[in-house]
This record gives structure tokens, C-alpha cells and sequence, in this order.
């Protein structure tokens, strides 16, 4: 088991022919990931990758029974992307795009309320189930199946948690990035939500980072009692208030979103907070060692 | 992007939001002529980008022409400092002169993201002149919200109910929702971030009027607004964050003497927190990104050096898209180019990490290498602390 996706996902790639989605798509059939087709209006019918292109999603679910789909479109188009894919009735939307208006991601969101689709991202590197698919850009070979869930709202951050822990001689069973703007689909509450129900995932690591409140909401899942520990690295001590840190979402605005303060919610909600981003592997090792001597 | 007070008064004057008459100056003399022709009392507002003016001195009341004139000029002279503007302040480059109004009471309204919800919410309260945050701690009865609907706007319901609760009557009521109609379409149409009115006046005439306003539009959305497109040549930006900007890249600085390039935004956060951990000072964020190019990382890395209190520089690349081998081209080559004596420290990790360590070891470049960050960011602060430049 892991969340979101398994070997059995059934991947469409919308911008499939572009630059970004051919040279992704490639890694993630190298990976092994089941993609089923990809979507480019206006070339239908044609072939790429040794797959079958499709005007439209609604085309390509009933021709490829696709329920993951992952957008390699431009931000001016991607909002409508994502709809159209959540109308065809896609199950998982995996928005990897950056720089989408907000309020384009607002509509997203109102019009998802009434379908049965999950939004991950924009401005993620994707999901990733080790061993079975990766949908998304991280790199597919430092991962490791394992037992630790990671939830982030880096990129390269998410990166170095997920090869300390490999290198840590633990593994991951999925790591998902929700993205890093103010706006996002799934969020930290979601993604803890589907890591309880997940037998395969023991512990989880969760990165997040200054701007908003969706550490603040994770901590009150946590302290209502949560089944397995959590530890927490938040990024951005150093960062000044009042400035936009390269995520769209990470800026510390009106007293709000600190690190400091995300970090000592979660730790006394009963997270264990890593303060160093150097020191994510060996805590959790060092947890699992002295909780699980096998 | 954030607009002058007097910028956001003119968007939001288009949405029927009545604004006091006034005229923007450069010079003294130009503000005492606006004073003349509105009418002598008058408010002289330092235009900067920043809050914080009224209490750090930005704001004067000035009676007749050579009041504003000798006002004017103490003004152009200062630099103001706010808690927005750092410890070096802004220079105060124009000056909004604006009819003194007097007014029996201040209103609050403004439309945000509400970043937890994903959605636009609508506030109002009674408790106008007062930073809404400040109110909402404690008095948060006298907050008022209303969503405002993404696909369809504020509805008029919604505009008249929020009135009310403002305890408004009559034409103040009415002229009330007019305006709190027009920020929402203001917020709508122009991709805004952030609107806020504060205070809204209620004059002695019994009129409602935005005496001070801040528009912040999202930079995501500015593709669709030609119109708001900044200008190229800001003279109050950051040198070394205009020039990162020029070849898209991201530097903001933090002042201290170890310099960051790093790939990725939160690694970037957390490369320069595990310096300060290590007892050292990062100077900079840099994210070069995910599509850089061996040019991009060439002018970031020369952009991190020219910072003159820099005294190490840590390089942490964890390749993904961006290859480390390109990476190391690209330092080879700033190198060169400006023969930075610098020391500096490289960790490469992820694609093509080998590579790029090969690169670096061939080119016969003094560095220093380390395998973690941990290891990398003890290894600057000691470089910081023992080199100097020569």
C-alpha cells in the first residue's frame, strides 16, 4: 500500500508532446510508471512515446480508463486543465505547473468542491511510491520503499529528507509534495488523514516552511491524538518578514507564519521537531532504533 | 506587486471609490502650489513602499502654502524608517498632498486571500485606523467577513449586510455597500492579493471617504494586467536583487558574510538556517531554480560575490532537473571570469552530483568539498572566520 497512487495507477499526462511533459514522462516510464496516454488539444490521433495522444481527457478516459493525471501546462492555461480534467472525472489531479494565479486556483478549488477529484500542488514535484510509479519530477533513484511517509512544500528540500532517510537505511512508502504556493489542493490535514489509514506507513516526515497556516492546521490533527509520530522540519528561521522567499507561498506576513512559531505549535501538539534540515535522517533513524530493535 | 498609496487610490477611484482630492509632488515647491489650489489645509504622505509612515514621522498636516513648502522639504530630506523598511529606511522620492478632511469616525474594509480556506474573504469593521489583525485579537466581534465567490463576485446581499453591521443608515449605509462592491471587483478584475481601505472616513459632511488604501496585486497574475507591469529601472531596488531578477533568478539579502547559491526555495531556507546553526551569518537567499542554465548560474554566482561582506560562499545543489555537472560549469566559468578569491564550499548531491565533482576537481579550483550540508555549512562558517579577501 501507499497513498494516492500504487503500481496499478493508470498515469495521463496532459501537455504530453511538450518539452516538459516528453522529458518527464520519460523518466517516469523509465521508472515504471503505467502511463496510459497523454492529452495536447489539437494533436489527437497522433503517437508519442509510443502513446496515443488525445484532444480532450474526457477522449482519453474512455480510451485508456486513465484515473491519475499529471499537468505539464503553462500557468495560463493550466486552471482550465485542471478542470477539465476533474469534469472528465479524474480521481487525482497532480498539478506540477509553477507560477498560477491565485485566483485561478481559488475557481480550481470551488469547482473541485462539487467533483469527486483531489488536487495535488500546483507547484509540487509531484508523488512518488517507491518501487511502483512516480508521478512527478523528483529524482526517481534516491528513494528507497520503506515505511516513512514525507509530506513537503519543497522541492529539493523534499529531496534531501527523502536521501537522508534512504541513506539512513530506512525507506519511503510515498513522498508527496503539496506544493509551495499560498493556494494548494491537498493539504498537510489531508495528506495525515490518508497516511493514518495507510497500514505501510509507520511514521511520517513532514517539511514545511514559513507563510500560512498549514503547519498551525497539521498541529491540531496531531494533538487530537494521532496513531503514529510525526517529525517536523520547518525551513525559513533566517528568512526576514515581509519577503517573498522564491515559493510563492513562503512570506511571513502581518506577524503570521514564522518558523519559530509553526515549530513550537507542532512540537506541543506532540510532533517531534527536527531543528536542523542535517539532522532529518538520523532522528527518525535514531527513533526507530531505540522503538524497534529488531 | 505592491503600489504608492496614491497608485492604489487611483485603481480603486475607478471602482467608484471615493478618494479626498489631492496631487502627487517631487519637489517642495510643487507642494506648496498644491496646497494653494486645494485649499490650505492640507496632509503631506511620504510616498514609500512600506506601512508604518504615521508613526515614523511620513505623515504632516501643513497650514497654508509655505507650511507645506518648509514641511515638504524636511520630508524629501529624510529617510524614513518604518518597521517595514529595515534599519537603512527608504528615501522618501514623492509626496501625496491631499485636502485635510475632518471626520467623526474611521471604518475598516478589505479583501484578502484567506490562505487556509483557498478563498477571497471580504472584511469589515467598525474599528477603522487600527491594523485589522490588531482588531481581530481583540475585539474579533467587531470583525465582519463575507467570502466573495471566485465565479460570481460580492453579492449585493452580501454588501448591504456588511454595511449594516458597520452600523451605518440612510445614504452612508447605501454609500457604504457601493464601496465595499467596488473592492470586490476591484480585487476580482485585477488579481489582487490584498485590498485594504483603512481608514474609510465618515467626514463631518456625512460622507464616506478612503483616506488612506493599499492595493498588493499577485505577481503570478501580472501576465493578464500589462497595464501594471513595474518599471524596469526601480532606483530604490537592491542592486544584487535587481540584477538576479534580470537573468530570473531569486536573491534576497539577508546580511550577513557566509554567500548561498542553492537550487530550490525551501532548500535554500534551510541551507541558510543550517549555517546560522553553525554559528555563522548567511549574507543571502539565492534559488537558481529548476530550468537554469550554465549562464544563470555563472551570473548568480558572480551576483553572490559582489555582495562586499561576503567572506565564504556555500553552493548546495541537490540535482533534480538542474544536473550538477552544469552546476560546476557554470562556477568554473564565474570564476574565471572575475577571479574571486573568495573561498567557497560545494555539496553536490543528486543528478549528476559524480560529474560535477569530477569538473570541479580537474579545474584545478581551490575549494572545499563536503558530502552533507551539515558538513558543508561547518565547513563555510570556518572558511568565513579564516579567509580574507585579497
Amino acid at each position: 500500500m501507499s497513498i494516492l497512487i500504487g503500481a496499478d495507477s493508470r498515469i495521463l499526462v496532459q501537455g504530453f508532446t511538450g518539452k516538459e511533459g516528453t522529458f518527464h514522462s520519460t523518466r517516469m516510464i523509465e521508472y515504471g510508471t503505467r502511463i496510459v496516454g497523454g492529452v495536447s488539444p489539437g494533436k489527437g490521433g497522433r503517437v508519442h512515446l509510443d502513446l496515443p495522444v488525445f484532444n480532450s481527457v474526457a477522449e482519453a478516459r474512455a480510451a485508456t480508463e486513465a484515473d491519475v493525471s499529471v499537468l505539464f501546462v503553462p500557468p495560463f492555461a493550466a486552471a482550465d486543465a485542471i478542470m477539465e480534467a476533474a469534469a472528465a472525472g479524474i480521481r487525482l489531479i497532480v498539478g506540477i505547473t509553477e507560477g498560477i494565479p491565485v485566483l485561478d486556483m481559488i475557481r480550481v478549488k470551488k469547482f473541485l468542491s462539487g467533483t469527486n477529484s483531489l488536487f495535488l500542488g500546483p507547484n509540487t514535484p509531484g508523488v512518488i511510491s517507491p518501487g511502483r510509479a512516480k508521478v512527478g519530477i523528483m529524482p526517481g533513484p534516491i528513494h528507497r520503499p520503506g515505511r516513512i511517509g514525507i509530506m513537503s512544500r519543497s522541492g529539493t528540500l523534499t529531496y534531501e529528507a527523502v536521501w537522508q532517510i534512504s541513506d539512513a537505511g530506512l525507506g519511503q512508502s510515498t513522498a508527496v509534495g503539496i506544493g509551495g504556493d499560498p493556494v494548494t489542493g491537498l493539504s498537510f490535514v489531508d495528506l495525515l488523514e490518508l497516511f493514518r489509514a495507510d497500514p505501510e506507513t509507520e511514521a511520517i516526515v513532514m517539511i514545511g516552511e514559513i507563510g500560512g497556516t498549514a503547519e498551525d492546521d497539521a498541529s491540531a490533527v496531531i494533538r487530537n491524538g494521532y496513531p503514529k509520530p510525526v517529525f517536523a522540519y520547518i525551513a525559513g528561521l533566517t528568512s526576514p518578514p515581509g519577503r517573498r522567499m522564491g515559493h510563492a507561498g513562503a512570506i511571513i506576513e502581518g506577524g503570521t507564519g514564522r518558523a519559530e512559531n509553526k515549530a513550537g505549535i507542532l512540537a506541543e501538539a506532540g510532533a517531534v521537531v527536527i531543528p536542523l534540515p542535517s539532522e532529518i535522517g538520523t532522528t527518525v533513524s535514531a527513533y526507530f532504533k531505540r522503538n524497534d530493535p529488531s | 506587486m505592491k503600489f504608492l498609496e496614491h497608485r492604489a487610490k487611483e485603481i480603486l477611484f475607478r471602482y467608484g471609490i471615493p478618494i479626498p482630492k489631492g496631487e502627487v509632488v517631487e519637489t517642495a515647491a510643487r507642494a506648496a502650489a498644491a496646497a494653494e489650489s486645494l485649499g490650505n489645509r492640507v496632509v503631506l504622505k511620504a510616498q514609500i513602499p512600506a506601512g508604518g509612515r504615521g508613526r515614523a514621522g511620513g505623515i504632516k498636516f501643513a497650514l497654508g502654502p509655505e507650511d507645506a513648502r518648509a514641511k515638504a522639504e524636511a520630508l524629501f530630506k529624510t529617510r524614513l524608517i518604518t518597521p517595514q523598511t529595515g534599519k537603512q529606511g527608504l528615501p522618501i522620492r514623492s509626496i501625496l498632498v491631499e485636502e485635510a478632511v475632518s471626520f467623526r469616525s474611521e471604518f475598516y474594509i478589505g479583501a484578502a486571500v484567506d490562505r487556509s480556506q483557498g478563498r477571497i474573504v471580504l472584511l469589515a469593521s467598525p474599528r477603522g485606523g487600527i491594523e485589522i489583525e490588531e482588531t481581530a485579537r481583540t475585539k474579533p466581534d467587531a470583525v465582519f467577513r463575507e467570502e466573495i465567490d471566485p465565479f460570481v463576485g460580492l453579492l449585493p446581499y452580501q454588501a448591504r449586510r456588511l454595511a449594516f453591521a458597520l452600523g451605518l443608515t440612510g445614504e452612508s449605509q447605501t454609500q457604504a455597500a457601493a464601496i465595499i462592491t467596488g473592492v470586490a471587483r476591484a480585487f476580482l478584475q485585477n488579481d489582487a492579493s490584498v485590498i485594504e481601505i483603512n481608514p474609510l472616513a465618515l467626514t463631518d459632511e456625512g460622507r464616506l471617504l478612503a483616506l488612506d488604501a493599499k492595493v498588493v496585486l499577485d505577481d503570478n497574475a501580472l501576465f493578464r494586467h500589462p497595464d501594471f507591469r513595474p518599471p524596469a529601472d526601480d532606483p530604490d531596488a537592491d542592486p544584487a536583487e535587481a540584477a538576479a531578477a534580470r537573468v530570473g533568478l531569486n536573491y534576497v539579502r539577508l546580511g550577513g558574510d557566509i554567500g548561498c547559491l542553492v537550487n530550490g526555495a525551501g532548500l535554500a531556507m534551510a541551507t541558510a538556517d543550517q549555517i546560522q546553526a553553525a554559528g555563522g551569518r548567511p549574507a543571502d537567499f539565492l534559488d537558481i531554480g529548476g530550468g537554469v542554465s550554465e549562464d544563470a548560474v555563472r551570473e548568480g554566482f558572480k551576483i553572490v560575490v559582489s555582495d562586499p561582506g561576503v567572506r565564504a560562499v556555500l553552493i548546495n545543489v541537490f540535482g533534480g532537473i538542474v544536473r550538477c555537472d552544469l552546476v560546476a560549469r557554470g562556477l568554473i566559468g564565474a570564476t574565471k571570469e572575475t577571479g574571486a578569491r573568495v573561498p567557497f564550499v560545494v555539496r553536490f548531491q543528486g543528478t549528476n552530483a559524480a560529474e560535477g565533482r569530477a569538473l570541479l576537481a580537474a579545474s584545478g579550483l581551490a575549494y572545499e568539498p563536503a558530502e552533507t550540508m551539515g558538513e558543508a555549512a561547518k565547513k563555510a562558517v570556518a572558511a568565513a572566520r579564516g579567509g580574507s579577501r585579497s
